[in-house]
């Protein structure tokens, strides 16, 4: 479809021209901040929760819910955007910073190139760990001030806010290296591997 | 565009004639992509409402106040009308005769849509999966696929639909009366122990809310799939 059909009497109702630097192609703006999950939310006990960095077998770091409040917090405001189309501006998240969380475990950078989440509820998404460092991921706990709600992820979501929010995984409680890529669960079923809404990498192929 | 089927007052059934249509399963959606005179283009998704048998691609797309793209399809869009679509996408959220049963679906709105595939699927096939449909509605204008699904209840033994108003009740309506909650699933939905394959569509509360009492049931979360739209029903931004 080179020339795409004009739909006669269709035209924009949003008035965001001016954001269009912010704004990836085939999204649009939303002031909501819609739910979508595979599945129920998971309700955690925060007593019961921990996060853990593994590789292979081994468990390189892991935190109860107090001593991950200890580690070092990074507070940033950032787009969101949802392969579903929707765009949400300037969101707040407070969290750790995946460079912090290296750091927490005396490791200077990431000992394999790849990086699979897995979370309650079975969830799993793979992410490579250079769009982790350099402040561009984190294990967000704050969204705009308050704990984030359970049905956005909460007590602990992934936030990659430069990858399609499905990479940002909800209830997240265990990153693990991997050397070799694998695909998580969206990605098993037809969505993008890597996810970046700038190339419209919605689906496989894209 | 084929062919515009009224649905209710707010909802409308586009049947489409799709160029190069691979072919579906029960429950997966599209994304179609008006462009505008001046270039200006939106995308936006919506489930499949036909079975994977159906001749036609059907979605069944509710008029959102203040949308941008479902107003133009429900109010403007005429037969014969083009626009780019793409397709199917999601391969979680689907159910095959394959998959077995017991089936149940929980609907709120116009989030039947997804689960008619799956019961249309069922019905085109003569499978005897048994399967229920637990359709919330606010009131019975706002029903959608009302008498199509009336028909295919009373000629299959297998199949049960039921319905609750939450809004307004007609006096001889004989179906629930409330929202949704964990006894009227109790009653309606298979128990834990047959280990029924369910499917929950509507709006995120209802969602939120159903997906959660079929988990206090005793339900496994993972037999359990959701699809959610629509706002939060948060404070009002």
């Amino acid at each position: 479809m080179d020339v795409p059909p004009i739909s006669r009497g269709f035209r924009s109702r949003r008035r965001e021209q001016g954001l269009t630097d912010r704004i990836p192609p085939g999204q649009y703006v939303t002031t909501d901040f819609p739910v979508l999950s595979a599945g129920p939310t998971p309700q955690i006990n925060l007593e019961e929760w921990t996060f853990a960095l593994q590789l292979n077998g081994w468990v390189l770091g892991e935190w109860k819910w107090a001593e991950f409040q200890g580690l070092p917090q990074t507070t940033i405001k950032t787009d969101i955007h949802c392969v579903t189309k929707w765009s949400k501006l300037d969101t707040i998240w407070q969290g750790v910073s995946f460079d912090d969380l290296l750091k927490a475990v005396d490791l200077g950078e990431a000992p394999f190139p790849y990086i699979m989440a897995h979370c309650d509820g079975g969830y799993t998404t793979d992410v490579p760990a250079a769009d982790l460092i350099g402040g561009k991921g984190m294990i967000a706990t704050r969204y705009e001030g308050s704990p984030i709600p359970p049905a956005h992820g909460g007590p602990a979501r992934l936030l990659v806010p430069h990858l399609y929010f499905w990479k940002s995984a909800k209830w997240v409680r265990r990153l693990r290296f991997m050397e070799q890529d694998e695909h998580g669960f969206w990605e098993s079923f037809g969505y993008h591997n890597h996810g970046d809404p700038w190339k419209e990498q919605r689906y496989d192929g894209d | 565009m084929r062919e515009v089927i009224v649905e209710t007052s707010r909802v409308k059934s586009l049947l489409l004639e799709v160029a190069g249509w691979q072919g579906h399963l029960a429950g997966q959606h599209v994304d179609i992509r008006l462009t505008a005179e001046d270039g200006y283009q939106a995308q936006r998704s919506y489930s499949i409402a036909s079975p994977p048998e159906d001749e036609f691609v059907t979605l069944t797309v509710e008029r959102v106040e203040n949308g941008e793209v479902s107003p133009y399809l429900v109010e403007e869009l005429r037969s014969g009308d083009q626009f780019e679509l793409r397709g199917p996408i999601g391969g979680y959220f689907v159910w095959t005769i394959a998959m077995g049963g017991p089936l149940c679906v929980v609907a709120g709105g116009s989030g039947i849509a997804p689960l008619m595939a799956m019961l249309r699927h069922r019905d085109w096939r003569n499978s005897r999966i048994p399967a229920v449909l637990l359709y919330s509605s606010r009131t019975l204008e706002d029903v959608i696929y009302r008498k199509e699904l009336d028909a295919m209840a009373r000629r299959d033994p297998d199949l049960q639909v039921v319905g609750t108003l939450t809004r307004k009740q007609p006096e001889e309506w004989t179906g629930y009366r409330r929202r949704i909650d964990t006894s009227m699933l109790a009653d309606v939905c298979f128990p834990p122990d047959r280990t029924p394959k369910i499917y929950v569509c509507g709006p995120t509360l209802f969602v939120e809310d159903v997906s959660s009492f079929l988990v206090e049931l005793g339900h496994d979360a993972i037999a359990i799939k959701t699809e959610r739209f629509g706002p939060t029903g948060g404070p009002a931004q």
